[in-house]
């Protein structure tokens, strides 16, 4: 009996797990899978990739450099930083309608908002309405922390001293008269940046809150003043602000300055002539940066992007190009199935 | 300790612990462990941090604190360090914990100490130097003890040494004289004896000191030493005197760090470390490059908008600054969790072994212990494979198997013997009715076969009560054959040196001894001479049937020619045979010779060959009794487990201390030689010339094979050459030609002609020569070598090998304690290499080729960004995502992939030995399969980068918001890459159990969930600073342009790679892909199993179980043990307890000639160095030492 127990002590259990007999699927590339399985993939992303490319060939976009450096630019005699307070004009004709919403953009070409000092140059604290922050910005702020007369600078970093501050007003020119086409500012920014991460301190009227603090260097009007025809989006929730301190991926991109679709021009754009004009403020020449502006309407997958339909079309076909060949070489080498296991 | 090491040598005063005191000797309290609870975490933590792994991450840590540099917040690096201490640190506490609790154990043994005249109970800690304590039968001994006096006579006591050495058989310690006759207690604790000896070393076999009590001096050696670790047997009490205790003791000296072994992958894995390294420094050189350029060129200009920092005020230093900035960010190309995750899969591999019913011995109780859990997946790339032969592929049993009495052969059913004779060993077993018929009958020959197996030996009895006979045999085939004398009625009951007391057929017989013509190896046979109580002289011979039949009166030749027959019956079954001869003597021929054996015993010099042809001219015409073939049992399932591995390609060695003939004889029986190989080489030269010649004609024989075979002279051939020999050759060598074969200049050959051989034995080498012959191997051939063995002559060779495997469940622990892995039977082995190291070494490979190819997929991304960022060490991923990435949301699949993963079942690779070769082969993970899984992690690193990068760039949400911000390309290209090294995970793994799929689904939903957790309002708003993704996730994921980029990267990164595997396993199919195959079809179709399957191996079956052959070669084995036997000691009456008649009896004539004998053997064969004979001891008590050290 005891000699029984002492067995049962030592004999490893008789369990599935620890014998290594757990029940498994075993899956292999048969054949039978692979090779419909590629057909069906690729079928798919072909069908896809119609669909994107399609779509994508519906939506208009309409680009204009006015960065200057051309002579004939409208925009060359802003380019020289000397000058101050300069507006130019750029003229331009829709042949036909912009349909649907219509987004203006503007766009930077070689500007590094990746970049990892610049990125991290902001003071989330301060930018969530902390007020002890508005004394003492972090660190991470320096060298846009304090002035040369140890103020601190509110809102205080790189990122929101280098916000872009061209202006723009949008006319069409209807026998020779320009109306202004108004640009929807409000909601182009995230959410979340405006309803949670970005907080205004809750004094009022927001100027007191900004007390013994200086606006950023390289700004014209503080903070509470960034928009002077609506209130309500000053601070750290001006649209603009949010817009620019969401900070870019890669060194060319294009962030969203409003939208058109008030009064008559709802449906879109019509055909006709256009004058936009451009509050020069924001030098980009010192680095060969370039400025742009973009028109753009969008459909359910977003702008145009043709890189993603013609990428499906491509990996599709190569994936039924493939399921061909693989086909071929099965017929040619046909796994030993009926042979059972070869001789060893 | 200070005093000691000054002079060299300990003094101690018995009963005296002030004056010991001075000395300041280690206490007898041992201590293993290696922390407390203060030191641990200091200790623990110095000690970690020695790893060059971790201490690199330290580093990092550091440098992850300097603003300027840091790219990533120092948790990035904390976290997993701190995880991966911790894991450590628990492990070692655990392990720190068994041992504190063994050492307390230990620590609180008790022990009855001499204080003050009386015996105290003692715990053994409290034992100090120089106390006299008092000993029991069973007990263990406390520390080193010189042996003052027992229970037995002349201060005799037995130990058993098996912890301390391995060894199994008792041994004999002997108290100086004078402290013998001290006796009882009191007289103890007057004991004043000051003894002076060496210091504390590591010598088992060694002592030296020096006895001074009442002005006199007597010396110690060894044979007065109790070592602690021995256990007292057979012995009621004895008193010993402490010399050394606690860490001095020779145990304790002994128990030095094992050395620690690495597998060939740990190697290349480090090896593999460093090439990271080195591309680590590259990348970083490289952008550090890009950085200067860029800064230059770039971000000088665009300093207006980005200030360059104070301290960095020119482009040279940010390229510094970024490059170590970018080592940080880079890390991750050698995850500091890749050691534990190597560890924790190692870890789960063990267990399997240990939990394997498969492996567990139900008649010994033992299941398999992987003892070592670091060298798993080496077991699946074993190439040689070295055994010991007695206790590993023999049982060391002999069974009196079958015998040839007067022409006729008995042996085929078993027999009851009880009713028959109440003497009889109930474990005997024999199978032929016939002869007990015979016995019954009362036929002449077959009393006088029996009554010779009877008397001609060396045993010794002991009877406990009457019938209860224990038979003490120097060798066990010995013991079977007395043994068998005993069941069939022809009993030893015991002997004096000049009597032999036997009990036949229930009628008991006195016999005087007259001589014993002992055995050894020249003479291969043994005899006895004895006068019957009717006064018949009577000479009994046993001995090798090739020496003996040369031997026999011509009258024997029909007898002879049936008995021959016979015999080479028996050796073609693989058993020991002897033959066994008598011949009467009359008076006058006894008076003759034994005057001539009396002047020979007597002669000076040249004594051994003047006794040798004393024997040879009385061993002549003797008439022929029979032979006797014994069974040396083979464990079970040895021939077919030997078949098996060598199917799989592994060359099997078997290296033993037996002779030649036994070994080619277990050779045989085990299918190691059979009689189909081409030719059997057997080399057994003496000296170096010898040795060369021999071997340079078995490299002719060869190379009439191969016409390969390289020239015997330098340059050394390359042995691959000799790889492809058609025949099929073994090489026996023996020890003594060992020893040249292994010297510098003919090891090459050596080792390219064995190489060529299918089977090698090395018999009678001693356990250095095992090493060096592991060693050799290892050297030349690359290969990983596995060294089995159960004794502690196997040690040397186990600790050497790449893997030690230690047979269980016997006696000696020894080499289970030097082992690696332990389990009780030969046959294990297979599927210890086959099934769990196949597996483990799979797993391996897999996990590696996984983990790096995750590694580099997740980390080179940020090379990539790293052109479109300015160099500035901008990382693509939220921070906690690097975090988290190795440690959770990737590291399950691929643990459960490491530990469950089975490309086909266990039996399959029991059926298939083939399926081994891809291990030894290293196939499944080397250099060239690194690179694949790096470029396929670079690739897949590319199309996560710019994938996401082409279709981010201009996308704008469906509310004209860009995609291209910053945080929605890093949760964009987060999500592919977990997307992606998941699906590849779940293409890697080849056995989805419950486990995988938990893990698999597991880690992707774990990702999405702490991903929206992290990027969550309310962790935002109780950390503004540090989770700015908020929002990020739900603001990526609800795109649909999102998913259909990561879809496109996916379909990117993992249509080639299914592409190519298809392919390769159409194209060029793998022996597991053939065979998974199979099994899978054949489950589909659900047929039954083991159609054309197991072919390969039913066939090794059917060998084992067909007889072999009639032979033309006899193996003829002496079944003696290669030891001299104890005749010299028996008629001396020298290991006998007898009171005076042994005392009187042993004249210095006899007892100087055997201890002359005994020094002489020891120096040629033994590695004790001769004990010292104390000057002032008298020749008396020393005899019965030297006997003893001579076993």
């Amino acid at each position: 009996m005891v000699k029984e127990e002492q067995e049962l002590a030592n004999r490893p259990d008789n369990t599935a797990f620890t014998q290594q007999r757990l029940p498994a699927w075993q899956p292999m590339l048969s054949a039978g899978i692979v090779i419909p399985g590629f057909v069906l993939i690729g079928l798919a992303f072909i069908g896809i990739g119609v669909a994107l490319f399609v779509t994508s060939r519906s939506i208009q976009v309409l680009e204009f450099d006015y960065t200057g450096v051309d002579q004939n630019s409208p925009c060359f005699k802003c380019s020289d930083p000397k000058v101050l307070n300069c507006v130019c004009n750029l003229n331009f004709s829709i042949d036909s309608l912009f349909k649907g919403t219509v987004f203006f953009y503007y766009g930077l070409s070689n500007y590094y908002q990746n970049f990892r000092k610049y990125g991290v140059s902001k003071d989330d604290v301060q930018l969530s309405g902390d007020l002890t922050n508005f004394k003492t910005p972090s660190d991470t702020c320096s060298p846009y922390a304090y002035d040369s007369n140890n103020q601190p600078i509110v809102p205080c970093g790189s990122i929101a001293n280098s916000m872009f501050n061209d202006a723009f007003k949008l006319y069409q020119i209807i026998n020779g008269t320009n109306t202004l086409v108004p640009f929807d500012g409000k909601g182009i920014a995230w959410w979340t940046d405006y309803n949670i991460k970005y907080r205004n301190p809750s004094i009022t009227p927001l100027k007191n809150a900004f007390n013994n603090t200086v606006k950023p260097i390289f700004w014209s009007k503080p903070a509470y003043e960034l928009d002077t025809s609506d209130p309500a989006n000053n601070g750290f929730i001006n649209q603009n602000f949010l817009v620019w301190m969401r900070r870019a991926a890669l060194p060319n991109f294009r962030k969203l300055y409003g939208r058109i679709n008030e009064g008559d021009y709802a449906q879109g754009l019509p055909a006709g002539n256009y004058s936009l004009e451009i509050a020069y403020n924001y030098p980009v020449l010192s680095f060969d940066g370039r400025k742009k502006v973009v028109f753009s309407n969008v459909s359910w997958m977003g702008g145009k992007n043709e890189f993603l339909g013609i990428a499906y079309l491509v990996i599709g076909s190569m994936c039924v190009f493939m399921s061909i060949v693989m086909l071929i070489v099965y017929a040619k080498f046909k796994f030993p199935e009926e042979d059972g296991v070869p001789g060893h | 300790q200070y005093l000691c090491a000054k002079h060299e040598e300990r003094r101690v005063r018995a009963n005296d612990r002030e004056y010991n005191e001075k000395f300041q000797y280690a206490s007898n309290c041992i201590m293993t462990s290696k922390y407390n609870i203060v030191t641990f975490l200091p200790v623990n933590l110095f000690e970690q941090f020695q790893e060059v792994a971790n201490t690199y991450f330290l580093f990092l840590l550091i440098l992850q604190l300097i603003p300027q540099i840091s790219s990533l917040s120092w948790f990035t690096t904390i976290v997993p360090l701190a995880l991966v201490l911790s894991i450590t640190a628990v492990k070692d506490a655990t392990d720190d914990y068994f041992r504190h609790k063994s050492d307390n154990q230990v620590n609180n043994r008790q022990s009855q100490v001499l204080i003050r005249g009386s015996l105290q109970n003692e715990k053994w800690m409290n034992v100090r130097v120089g106390d006299i304590i008092k000993l029991e039968n069973n007990q263990f001994v406390a520390a080193d003890l010189l042996l003052l006096s027992s229970s037995e006579p002349h201060g005799l006591c037995y130990i058993e040494t098996a912890e301390l050495d391995g060894e199994s058989n008792m041994k004999v310690r002997q108290s100086v004289s004078v402290t013998s006759a001290l006796g009882d207690p009191n007289n103890l604790a007057l004991f004043d004896g000051e003894v002076v000896c060496e210091p504390p070393n590591n010598k088992l076999d060694r002592f030296c000191g020096t006895l001074y009590w009442r002005d006199k001096k007597y010396t110690l050696t060894n044979q007065n030493m109790l070592l602690r670790g021995c256990v007292l047997r057979n012995t009621e009490a004895c008193y010993g005197l402490v010399i050394f205790a606690g860490p001095d003791t020779k145990l304790m000296q002994n128990s030095g760090r094992t050395k620690f072994k690495r597998t060939s992958i740990d190697r290349l894995m480090n090896t593999l470390v460093l090439w990271i390294f080195g591309f680590l420094v590259c990348m970083g050189v490289i952008l550090a490059v890009g950085n200067a350029v860029w800064e230059r060129e770039v971000g000088s200009l665009f300093q207006s908008y980005l200030p360059w920092d104070p301290p960095v005020d020119n482009f040279l230093f940010s390229a510094f600054l970024s490059f170590w900035s970018y080592v940080i960010i880079l890390n991750t190309v050698v995850p500091i969790s890749l050691y534990v995750s190597v560890e924790v899969i190692r870890l789960g591999h063990s267990y399997f072994i240990n939990w394997d019913q498969q492996m567990f011995c139900s008649q010994c109780n033992t299941p398999a212990e992987a003892r070592t859990t670091t060298l798993n997946e080496e077991l699946g790339q074993v190439e040689y494979i070295f055994s010991d032969k007695t206790g590993t592929l023999t049982q060391n049993i002999m069974s009196f198997n079958k015998c040839s009495i007067n022409g006729k052969t008995y042996g085929t059913d078993p027999l009851d013997f009880t009713p028959f004779n109440p003497l009889a060993d109930p474990n005997f077993c024999f199978y032929d009715d016939t002869l007990l018929e015979s016995v019954k009958v009362g036929d002449t020959h077959t009393h006088k076969f029996f009554r010779l197996l009877s008397l001609c030996h060396t045993v010794m009895s002991e009877e406990k009560s009457e019938g209860e006979l224990f038979y003490k045999a120097q060798s066990p085939d010995e013991g079977a054959l007395v043994t068998a004398a005993r069941n069939f009625g022809f009993v030893f009951r015991s002997r004096t040196p000049g009597t032999i007391t036997t009990t036949e057929m229930g009628r008991p017989v006195t016999y005087t001894l007259l001589a014993i013509l002992d055995f050894n190896n020249i003479r291969k046979r043994m005899s006895v001479i004895v006068r019957n109580p009717e006064g018949r002289i009577c000479l009994y011979c046993k001995g090798a049937d090739t020496v003996l039949l040369e031997r026999l009166h011509p009258c024997n030749q029909e007898l002879m020619n049936i008995t021959s027959d016979h015999l080479n019956e028996y050796a073609a079954d693989g058993l020991r045979t002897l033959a066994l001869a008598y011949r009467d003597l009359s008076e006058d021929e006894w008076e003759a010779w034994s005057e001539s054996h009396r002047c020979a015993d007597k002669a000076a010099s040249c004594r051994e060959d003047r006794l040798a042809a004393a024997y040879e001219q009385i061993e002549q015409d003797m008439m022929l009794l029979g032979a006797t073939a014994i069974e040396d049992k083979l464990q079970e399932g040895v021939p077919e487990t030997i078949a098996v591995l060598s199917l799989a390609n592994i060359k099997i060695w078997v290296l033993t201390g037996d002779k030649q003939e036994t070994a080619v004889n277990i050779g045989y029986s085990c299918k190691m030689l059979t009689d189909d190989m081409t030719e059997v080489f057997i080399i057994s030269g003496h000296t170096v010339q010898s040795v060369r010649q021999e071997l340079g004609s078995v490299c002719l024989s060869l190379s009439l094979f191969s016409l390969q075979c390289p020239p015997p002279s330098p340059p050394p051939p390359p042995s691959n050459l000799m790889d492809n020999i058609s025949g099929e050759f073994a090489l026996v060598i023996n020890g003594h030609s060992l020893a040249h074969a292994l010297e510098a200049d003919m090891e090459t050959e050596f080792v390219s002609t064995a190489c060529a051989c299918k089977a090698v034995i090395c018999c009678r080498v001693t356990p250095l020569q095992k090493a060096q012959v592991v060693e050799l191997i290892k050297k030349h051939k690359k290969a990983v070598t596995l060294a089995i063995g159960d004794g502690a002559n196997d040690v040397s060779m186990i600790k050497s090998a790449h893997i030690g495997v230690g047979i269980s469940g016997q006696e000696g622990i020894q080499a289970v304690l030097a082992s690696d892995y332990s389990f009780s039977q030969f046959r294990f082995l297979q599927r210890l290499l086959l099934v769990h190291g196949r597996w483990s070494y799979l797993r391996m490979c897999r996990f590696l080729c996984y983990f790096f190819y995750k590694n580099f997929a997740f980390t080179m991304v940020h090379f990539w960004f790293g052109f479109f960022c300015g160099f500035s060490a901008q990382t693509v991923y939220d921070q906690y995502f690097i975090t988290l990435y190795n440690i959770v949301y990737t590291s399950l699949p691929v643990l459960a992939m490491g530990i469950f993963d089975q490309d086909v079942p266990d039996q399959r690779s029991l059926e298939y030995p083939k399926l081994y070769e891809p291990g030894q082969l290293n196939l499944l993970f080397n250099k060239r399969e690194f690179f694949i899984c790096i470029a396929q992690g670079i690739y897949t690193s590319v199309v996560l980068f710019f994938v996401p990068c082409a279709v981010l760039s201009n996308a704008t949400q469906s509310t004209g918001v860009p995609l291209a911000d910053y945080q929605t390309f890093a949760v964009t290209t987060a999500t592919t890459l977990v997307i992606v090294v998941s699906v590849q995970i779940a293409l890697d793994t080849g056995f989805w159990t419950v486990i995988n799929h938990v893990f698999v689904w597991g880690s992707l939903g774990l990702y999405f969930t702490i991903m929206f957790a992290l990027h969550s309002q309310t962790l935002f708003k109780i950390f503004p600073n540090q989770f700015h993704f908020v929002g990020s996730a739900q603001s990526t994921l609800l795109q649909p342009v999102v998913w259909l980029t990561i879809a496109l990267a996916t379909a990117i990164c993992i249509v080639p790679v299914l592409a190519f595997r298809f392919l390769k396993v159409d194209l060029k199919p793998q022996l597991s892909d053939t065979v998974r195959h199979t099994q899978l079809v054949r489950q589909k179709k659900r047929k039954p199993v083991g159609r054309s399957v197991g072919g390969a191996w039913r066939g090794v079956g059917r060998v084992s179980e067909g007889r072999l052959g009639t032979r033309g070669s006899r193996r003829s084995g002496y079944a003696f043990a290669h030891q001299e036997g104890f005749g010299e000691l028996i008629t001396s009456g020298k290991n006998m307890r007898l009171s005076s008649l042994a005392l009187a009896n042993f004249a210095s004539r006899h007892s100087s000639s055997w201890i002359d004998t005994l020094r002489r053997k020891k120096h040629s064969h033994a590695h004790t160095p001769p004990s010292a004979s104390g000057e002032s001891s008298p020749p008396l008590y020393r005899l019965p030492l030297l006997f003893l050290a001579g076993e």
